[in-house]
């Protein structure tokens, strides 16, 4: 080791900012392309605001503040609302918070850069007119973008980098499969409109929400379901389909420990060790046949088994009892996907 | 903008002789302002501002519950401090330091100054920072004071005085960093043609200063910064001292006491420290030693000090020596120890545990600056002049009550620094924190924090009172026709 091993309180902080800010992208990108899809499906369409507060789970919630789903109120819900923990006002305020407490151990140039953000995010309107929401979505991603960037660029790839880029790809993950298990409900169970224009279109944007279209593709050439199901899911080249993730995530863990790839040290690198075979080993097509919907439900389970299991063998690393309770509230919060300080 | 309209009102400028008249070494800076093209000093002002958002140089308000961060006001104008003064400046400070620390290692050790009778025994030892706690105590290398903030200020009549030493935990040579920094990346014309003596050694100074008091038997000390956390006014200053450094940012909870020694928890299981730069009060240390009610300290972690496992920085108990009402006795703890007159006077301070100096100060509040022994950032505060008659029987009555607490002094007419305000320049008030290391040897960082008073005729400069703060030159080559500070003892 050429630094000082990392405080549990600073990896569990990175941890977090890794997170949040991969969160944060992915609610814009999503935002992002139903306004776009939206231009495309007949006006009568509304569904895909509906579809879009189930993919940032918390319908609940939704329902119960909002009622209808419309654009605006979507908008407000996903954006600014800071009751809800997965706005990306609240993510981009919870990553900011993290990185002020960690601000020794990540460069100045990210601290700014998430400064930045804060700073965009937090003097904005709380409403944004419909023809500005395109523009505020894609300065969005590209400010997290940045920040992935400069985090790459400026920080030592070490122990604390690891456990940064270790919540980015567990986050990314989980919104892939959230994605792919709203849409494939929605696209499917109605067979009139398999083969319509407006199906394609809709697979399309499902791609498009993760920059996944072109490859695809590249890769596939014609729009098919099972095939864009093998490509998000399956795929080992593609930066954001799950199994890319979950291998990335695989090596951050080994990289922490230090244990050699293949082995495992502790109970989050054997489960991450698990899964990564398990999506190794799997065939499209038998995920499809047994139900592709339970797998992912299995699948984000199994994820947060790791995410508990990640606590407690790096953050919650206590001799002593006496600031149990924090952590145990941390644990709570996780178990909804979210956690403010 | 232009200076030709700028008026000294009566009070010593340091910058101005008199309307008019630059002083010598500040003839270059201002030619230079004066030569740029109109509203290019406003622009830089608001790109500065900017600058210090972006980059979150901001400090936290407790009372301000909307928004808590805010950037600490910083006007583009510098202080420039001549070679020559600022050489007598850092004797000063070096006698003043040296002498403090032998009275603290005394006052814990024989008390020969209170044998001796030059300090009242029952004074001293009802100072609320005394520790009885740390007595018998040997710091490595018996020094007490590592990292000292001495607040200075000059008179209408050009004398430098001490105001107050601050030995516990001063804060604010991070602004003094980023004052310079900001000031290079957005006004960088206003440096050309001038030597000025740089800034930012600090960070490897503090680190030599710290790795210093390691116990001898460590080869390579692990030393660590310790906050209170993010909700602390200074916690910028914290992250920024520990990023400079390469040390670890630590809070009370990320440390433990086990076996008489003191570790971070990590991801990999306990880690020894070696030296703890803590930034945190006494009474928040260790809730076994102290202020049983601290969640911000370490259980165990004055037992570890005492037993020689960990150093910390600055030494527990230090702030007996910067109590306002120790201050008085100074200059007979300079001659006490160094055997020689203080080179840097002292304010002239009324102690109103005295009877004569108490009715004198009573009779005359509305002239008077009145201070609490115990509160710092400008609580606890009377200034006289600008005070009503409610407050100042408010003052009488805590005097009355606790003579032991209060201390009083003329109001210094405190010099002034020409400072942008909206699209002019006015003359604002303002006061000098130098830095002072104190390992192997004594270090002095050229300079120190300018602090402003942004308000209109006030004499308040601290961040949470609406000040600002400037950059500080010392010039590293004298200038000539130099004519020498007013006053001095020279």
């Amino acid at each position: 080791m050429n630094s000082n091993p990392l405080l549990s309180r600073v990896a569990d902080s990175l941890y977090w900012i890794g997170r949040y800010i991969e969160r944060a992208d992915n609610v814009a990108r999503f935002m992002e392309v139903n306004l776009q899809m939206m231009l495309d499906l007949p006006a009568e369409n509304t569904g895909q605001w509906q579809a879009l507060v189930h993919t940032s789970g918390d319908n609940q919630m939704f329902r119960e503040r909002y009622g209808a789903a419309t654009q605006e109120n979507v908008v407000r819900f996903l954006v600014f609302d800071r009751e809800n923990p997965n706005s990306i006002a609240i993510c981009v305020n919870v990553a900011r918070e993290n990185a002020r407490s960690v601000r020794d151990t990540i460069s100045s140039e990210m601290w700014e850069q998430v400064n930045r953000m804060y700073l965009l995010i937090n003097s904005s309107p709380s409403t944004l007119a419909g023809d500005a929401l395109p523009e505020f979505f894609h300065r969005v991603r590209t400010e997290c973008h940045l920040f992935q960037g400069l985090t790459d660029a400026t920080m030592s790839h070490n122990e604390a980098w690891n456990f940064l880029r270790l919540g980015r790809k567990l986050e990314r993950a989980d919104k892939t499969t959230r994605i792919l298990d709203v849409k494939y409900y929605m696209l499917l169970p109605s067979p009139s409109d398999i083969g319509s224009a407006y199906d394609d279109v809709q697979w399309a944007a499902v791609l498009k929400s993760v920059s996944g279209f072109e490859m695809y593709r590249k890769r596939y050439g014609r729009i098919a379901p099972d095939r864009i199901v093998e490509f998000l899911l399956m795929d080992r080249e593609f930066p954001r389909a799950v199994h890319y993730c979950i291998n990335c995530a695989d090596e951050c863990l080994h990289a922490i420990t230090g244990i050699p790839p293949g082995g495992f040290s502790c109970p989050s690198e054997q489960r991450l060790g698990l899964l990564r075979s398990e999506l190794h080993y799997s065939h499209v097509k038998a995920i499809l046949a047994s139900g592709l919907h339970e797998f992912l439900d299995a699948l984000q389970v199994k994820m947060n088994r790791i995410d508990t299991a990640i606590l407690e063998d790096f953050f919650a690393v206590r001799p002593e009892s006496q600031h149990d309770t924090q952590h145990d509230s941390h644990a709570a919060a996780r178990s909804t996907g979210a956690m403010q300080r | 903008m232009r200076f030709s309209s700028y008026q000294t009102g009566g009070f010593y400028d340091e910058m101005f002789a008199a309307d008019d008249l630059p002083r010598p070494q500040a003839r270059l800076l201002l030619d230079t302002i004066e030569s740029l093209s109109e509203g290019q000093l406003l622009r830089s002002k608001i790109a500065a501002e900017r600058l210090l958002l972006q980059m979150g140089i901001t400090f936290n308000v407790y009372a301000d519950s909307a928004g808590t961060e805010r950037i600490f006001p910083f006007d583009l104008v510098p202080r420039i401090i001549a070679a020559e003064e600022w050489n007598w400046v850092e004797r000063g400070l070096r006698q003043r330091i040296h002498a403090l620390n032998e009275f603290i290692d005394d006052i814990y050790h024989d008390q020969k100054i209170l044998k001796d009778g030059v300090i009242p025994a029952e004074i001293l030892l009802s100072a609320a920072s005394y520790r009885p706690q740390c007595h018998g105590l040997n710091p490595p290398r018996r020094v007490w004071c590592h990292i000292a903030g001495i607040d200075l200020v000059r008179d209408r009549d050009g004398q430098i005085y001490v105001l107050e030493d601050n030995l516990r935990v001063p804060s604010g040579v991070s602004y003094v960093l980023e004052n310079r920094e900001v000031l290079k990346r957005t006004f960088p014309q206003v440096f050309e043609g001038l030597a000025i003596r740089p800034v930012n050694e600090y960070p490897s100074r503090l680190l030599e200063t710290l790795e210093s008091l390691a116990p001898l038997a460590t080869g390579n000390p692990r030393a660590v910064v310790l906050t209170p956390g993010v909700y602390n006014s200074a916690y910028f200053e914290h992250s920024f001292l520990a990023q400079q450094m390469g040390l670890q940012l630590v809070e009370g909870r990320d440390l433990v006491v086990n076996r008489g020694a003191v570790y971070t928890r990590t991801t990999r299981g306990l880690q020894r420290v070696d030296v703890i730069y803590r930034r945190i009060d006494d009474d928040f240390l260790d809730p076994e030693a102290f202020r049983a009610d601290s969640l911000l300290g370490v259980p165990g972690l004055m037992a570890a000090y005492r037993s020689g496992a960990v150093a910390l920085a600055n030494a527990p108990g230090n702030g007996v020596a910067d109590d306002k009402v120790i201050y008085a006795y100074v200059p007979d703890i300079v001659r006490y120890y160094e055997g020689a007159d203080p080179i840097l006077p002292n304010v002239p301070t009324y102690l109103c545990w005295k009877d004569d100096d108490r009715s004198y100060v009573l009779e005359h509040l509305d002239q008077l600056v009145v201070k609490s022994a115990n509160e710092s950032g400008g609580y606890g505060m009377l200034v006289g002049p600008a005070s009503t008659s409610e407050q100042r029987q408010e003052f009488a009555a805590k005097i009355a009550a606790n003579p032991r607490n209060y201390i009083a002094q003329p109001t210094l007419s405190l010099s002034r620094v020409p400072t942008i305000i909206d699209d002019h320049f006015e003359g604002r008030h303002v006061d000098l924190r130098p830095y002072v290391l104190y390992g192997k040897d004594i270090y002095v960082l050229p300079g120190g924090l300018t602090r402003v008073a942004l308000r209109k005729g006030s004499l308040v400069v601290n961040s949470s009172q609406g000040g600002g703060s400037k950059d500080t030159w010392v010039l590293a080559k004298p200038v000539e026709n130099w004519n020498g500070f007013h006053g001095g003892q020279q």
